[in-house]
């Protein structure tokens, strides 16, 4: 069955508190290769049969209105996967 | 260290090339100022401004820093006060929080603070990070804060708005409250159509220290070296001042500044434990939390209260955002930052601390006595004033203010006269299901919904919290010393009458301290109103504040701080004047508290009314559950306020009361009720004896809301002890009944066979705690 | 409605007055270990002076744990939790150490909310923790039945014994596999479990559990905040008047001192 990924990220320009947690916390594990964390969220949206170019668009708009909170977070991608 | 993006990505401003372009065109209008006010800048400075300049002016005369429109008002809490009131009274208005002894040492500080414009745009941040901000307000006295209350305003409880604002609100009080380890112990929740759009979310903390750990917001001891610690700055809070994106005003580059500040409770907690470890080992000699204007105030305000001057060099402040100018940096409102001066012998175990705790820190600069606050970029001045003319000689304003054209009509509409007040309830039937229905409506219903999301027992020291009169709190653990709190605003009464209407408030936040046994000391108060520029709202203002300061005075206690929310209004329709009004009182030992309800073990014992009942139903809940809002609200009596006080905590001292609660919205009903259901023991009761010795019949003896008064359950045993009291103070009691722990019914009788009822606990208790749920859960 | 005689108010206790340096009944040295966002800390040192032991402040960045016969870790939200309940602080130095002395089966450990999700993160205790299935943080009294009497922590108590102690969590529901369910119930290791309605969604109504040597508890709901009358739970004697949550502390105090441990 396919299915619709959408991902949805903290704004750039707004605070992560998240990331920031996980970034102070890696390279006291000994993960010193980064130098910043962002911390988003994936769905996955199940179609049964054929994603049309509708469906497609009913995502994009449940992503904007729904799944995101458009005054602190963007949705960064909205793309089709096939079966898992 | 340093962060900031070379200084080719904008044109930068200096003092110098402020002086040598006198003609430049400057976006001050954009930034709010008036066109006198930029130029008394002009004037102040001998120059036009800088950017930099530009930005911490235009942000601290504002009138959410300045207190412009308001200050000739609020004078008055400072000139209308008498010894009395300032025997406890360590700091006053004017710092970040009003500090009152509390005896063996101890000290106690309080605010209330409003946040309600963010918390209409994003409901969850806008909530979270006003919490966030007022205890930074705490911390910064050198307290630490135990404890937090919210009293919130929604629109219409059916409203889409409430719908989308108050799950989000109530969340992120949560979140960022329980986060931090402060129980949430009281507050309100009010329903209203008139703050659709204009939901307020005011907050309040307390905190505690000993007396030597006093720490105030002044930049003393030149040489004295100035931090910066905490979250680092980012773009927050200058979506408004985005003009300064380009400083040299000729272009404009898009900037890409957030609409909402985030709040970071885990480094607020962690900043609160590393700030509590620097005050104990005696590190900072000033400190100023950054909220409002962010390093314009901190700076403006520590130097201007402290030897005069500062030096600072500002591409040292750690950024989030690598793009933003001097003038953003000034103005940025990042949360979870504070600014310290610290001496140079202490910067090292300075740094320690920090470092243990794991919060960026760095050095900006020094204290110095040229009287001068001078900004540095890249060792180019860009600011240089006189920090004074920035923090504290802000524009004042004497706004014309006149009564409402409609405010007479509005007093002479009483609900007696109103189609609203035809067939009344009457037979015990009737008033029995008018009471249900009372107790079922959106204001006088179960909040528990929203209060046990927040945490109330962290901490291990709360003895009271909602749903009890008064939240109250340990200090002491070794002799139970303590506080209690409440916060209260009837918005309908001050409507009515904004003087009256604030007393009203002060009274029933005195009265719920008093009831719990707390001894008042001090108020803090959250004075929320619609726009200043409209006469008609000011005198609304002027008459509150007026009322407030004068009530005050009667009562012998001090307003200590506190904040002032204006504009709130949208297209035109304003909030009620809504004076939010906390009242702090002391507990010599919190053991001796007073709960609100009839205990299981309490049955047989007498109940009291206190009190005098009149037929006072203009603004009560019962008016507004028939939609009628007009004529005066209860007549003030705040010597009576005084001596029900003196009684409620002289009983609760001397161990004579089991239960208290005080009579307010929904009267004697909702009173009578609310003891029962806190509990679910019963009582049974007879009013004909307050019908015929005040006059009244049923339905007033029942719903008025007549002042000063309160109802007390008391063992037999104390009878006579207690009535020997009221009586030496001319106090009105009358004994009603008896709690009735088997019956689990309300059972009430009247002057005449039939105008009695009898409630089920239980029957009550569906109705009571169904309205909000069914609402918002799910 | 509990028509039974209750204390008259002469007797029912008033607010513990309990000095900070009430003196100790035991040698019991339980120590009590702070991480950055950690809030129930002070709460947990209060229960174990309450019950007579001394408490001990234990850094989560130290890996020293002295000479402590027993340990804590309590409740709040280190880190925010904002990875994971309990994520980030199962690396801290001192939870390594904890974690070599308890799988020898004899340090006793308990782990109060986000201490519990610290241990099960550590996988010192199975499954973890999911936002309860109501979404919400909830406040609130909660009786519990103590299913098994023979750990450290709860050995106090009587077979079935029904307490009521505070519940406040947002991540509180307990979630495991089946087989894992499976063999706690067999094996009795179920040690708490929620009477009444179940708060938050948990599997098998499971409130806390404990490892096969009985040395390691932990446990969602805070016995710690109903120790000390007044600022407890509302309980039939009278408002906050619960302390239950008490034997947990005198249990482990108890265990430690006839095991010797503590003398």
């Amino acid at each position: 069955m396919p299915r619709i990924v959408v991902e949805v990220m903290p704004k750039p320009e707004i605070l992560d508190p998240q990331g920031k947690a996980i970034a102070s916390a890696l390279p006291h594990l000994g993960f010193d290769g980064f130098s910043g964390v962002r911390q988003g969220r994936r769905f996955e949206l199940t179609v049964e049969g054929e994603v049309t170019e509708g469906i497609l668009e009913q995502a994009r708009r449940a992503a904007e209105d729904l799944l995101s909170n458009p005054v602190i977070e963007d949705v960064v991608d909205v793309r089709v996967e096939g079966d898992a | 260290m340093s962060t900031h993006e070379t200084s080719t990505a904008f044109n930068l401003d200096t003092v110098s090339h402020a002086s040598d372009t006198p003609d430049t065109e400057l976006p001050w209008a954009e930034l709010g100022l008036k066109t006198d006010e930029f130029d008394r800048i002009v004037e102040i400075l001998g120059r036009r401004p800088t950017a930099a300049e530009l930005a911490m002016y235009s942000v601290m005369w504002s009138e959410h820093c300045s207190y412009k429109s308001s200050k000739v008002h609020l004078r008055q809490f400072g000139e209308k006060v008498t010894e009395e009131m300032e025997k406890d009274l360590m700091v006053g208005i004017g710092e970040n929080a009003g500090v009152t002894d509390l005896g063996d040492g101890w000290a106690v500080t309080f605010k209330i603070e409003s946040h309600n414009h963010p918390s209409y745009v994003e409901p969850y941040q806008g909530a979270a990070t006003g919490i966030g901000g007022i205890v930074r307000d705490i911390i910064s006295m050198g307290a630490r804060p135990v404890a937090v209350m919210d009293p919130l305003r929604f629109g219409d409880i059916d409203h889409p708005d409430t719908a989308r604002v108050l799950p989000g609100v109530v969340s992120g009080i949560g979140g960022y409250g329980n986060s931090l380890g402060l129980p949430n112990i009281g507050g309100e929740v009010v329903f209203d159509s008139v703050y659709q759009q204009n939901p307020l979310v005011n907050a309040l903390a307390v905190g505690v220290m000993r007396h030597e750990d006093l720490r105030l917001a002044n930049a003393s001891g030149v040489g004295n070296r100035v931090v910066l610690f905490g979250a680092r700055t980012g773009g927050d809070g200058i979506g408004g001042a985005s003009v300064l994106a380009s400083e040299s005003f000729d272009d404009t580059k898009p900037s890409k500044r957030p609409a909402v500040q985030v709040g970071d409770p885990f480094s607020e907690k962690v900043l609160i434990e590393c700030c509590l470890e620097l005050f104990h080992a005696e590190l900072v000699e000033g400190i100023q939390d950054l909220g409002a204007a962010g390093i314009s105030c901190a700076t403006s305000e520590l130097a201007s209260n402290g030897e005069g001057g500062m030096h600072v060099e500002l591409t040292d402040v750690l950024l989030r955002d690598p793009s933003l100018t001097p003038g953003e940096i000034l103005m940025s409102e990042s949360q979870e930052r504070m600014m310290a001066v610290v001496t140079p012998e202490d910067a090292a175990r300075f740094e320690e601390v920090l470092q243990k705790w794991g919060v960026e820190f760095s050095w900006l600069g020094e204290v110095t006595d040229t009287g001068r606050l001078i900004i540095d970029w890249d060792g180019e001045t860009i600011v240089d004033v006189d920090p004074r003319t920035v923090a504290h000689d802000g524009p004042v304003y004497e706004r014309p203010h006149h009564r409402p054209a409609g405010q007479d009509e509005l007093q002479a509409d009483t609900f007696r006269a109103s189609p609203a007040a035809q067939s009344l309830p009457a037979t015990g039937e009737e008033l029995g299901a008018a009471v249900v229905e009372l107790m079922a409506s959106p204001n006088m219903a179960d909040v528990s919904w929203i209060t046990d999301q927040y945490d109330r027992f962290v901490g291990g020291n709360t003895a009271l919290s909602q749903p009890d009169d008064a939240g109250v709190i340990r200090v002491d653990e070794s002799t139970g010393l303590g506080v209690g709190l409440a916060t209260d605003c009837n918005d309908r009464y001050a409507y009515l009458d904004p003087y009256a209407g604030a007393q009203l408030a002060l009274a029933e936040a005195y009265r719920n301290v008093a009831t719990s046994g707390a001894v008042p000391k001090a108020v803090s108060d959250c004075l929320n109103f619609g726009s200043p520029e409209d006469p008609e709202i000011m005198w609304q203002f002027a008459e509150a504040v007026r009322g407030l300061a004068d009530g005050c005075q009667q009562l012998g206690i001090p307003v200590t701080g506190g904040n002032v929310s204006l504009y709130n209004q949208t297209a035109g329709r304003a909030i009620h004047p809504t004076p939010v009004v906390g009242v702090l009182g002391a507990f010599d030992d919190v053991g001796r508290r007073t709960p609100s309800g009839f205990e299981r073990w309490a049955d047989g014992q007498a109940v009291y009314l206190l009190g005098v009942t009149g037929d006072e139903l203009d603004g009560s809940e019962f008016a507004r559950g028939r939609g009628h809002l007009g004529g005066v609200p209860p007549q003030v009596d705040l010597a009576a306020e005084k001596t029900l006080g003196e009684i409620l905590i002289n009983a609760s001292r001397d161990g004579m009361i089991d239960a208290a609660h005080d009579l307010s919205e929904g009267g004697l009903a909702a009173a009578l009720v609310e003891m029962s259901l806190r509990f679910g023991v019963g009582s049974r009761t007879a009013l004909d004896g307050v019908c015929e010795r005040d006059g009244v019949d049923m339905f007033t003896a029942l719903f008025s809301e007549s002042q000063a008064r309160a109802l007390v359950a008391l063992p037999r045993s104390e009878e006579v002890r207690f009535t020997d009291m009221t009586t030496a103070r001319r106090f009105p009691a009358i004994r009603l009944g008896v709690v009735d722990a088997q019956s689990g019914a309300i059972e009430v009788s009247g002057p005449v066979e039939g105008s009695g009822f009898t409630l089920g606990i239980d029957e009550v208790r569906q109705a009571w705690s169904a309205t909000i749920p069914s609402r918002f859960a799910g | 409605m509990s028509p039974q005689t209750p204390p008259t108010p002469a007797e029912t206790p008033l607010i513990g007055d309990y000095a900070e340096s009430s003196a100790a009944l035991t040698g019991a040295r339980i120590g009590v270990v702070t991480f950055p966002g950690t809030l129930d800390d002070r709460d947990a040192a209060r229960a174990v002076r309450l019950a007579g032991g001394t408490a001990v402040a234990l850094w989560h960045a130290d890996d020293d744990l002295g000479d402590v016969d027993a340990v804590i870790v309590p409740g709040g939200f280190s880190y925010g939790d904002y990875l994971r309940a309990g994520a980030i602080s199962r690396f801290a130095p001192m939870m390594t150490s904890i974690a070599r002395e308890a799988q020898t089966g004899t340090l006793p450990v308990l782990g109060i909310c986000n201490g519990f999700q610290i241990l099960t993160e550590a996988h010192l205790l199975p499954g973890s923790m999911i936002r309860n299935d109501h979404l919400k943080f909830r406040c609130a009294d909660q009786v519990l039945r103590v299913e098994n009497t023979s750990t450290a922590w709860t050995s106090q108590y009587t077979d079935d014994e029904l307490i009521t102690v505070v519940l406040k969590n947002q991540d509180g529901r307990y979630v495991a596999d089946e087989e894992t369910l499976t063999r706690l119930e067999e094996e009795g290791r179920v040690v708490f479990r929620y009477v009444g309605s179940n708060p938050n969604g948990s599997r098998n109504d499971i409130a806390g559990i404990t490892n096969a040597a009985g040395n390691i508890v932990g446990l969602m709901p805070h016995p710690e905040h109903a120790v000390e009358a007044g600022y407890g739970p509302d309980d039939a004697v009278g408002m906050r008047a619960g302390t239950d949550g008490l034997t947990v502390f005198t249990s482990v105090i108890s265990s430690l001192t006839s095991s010797g441990a503590a003398l």
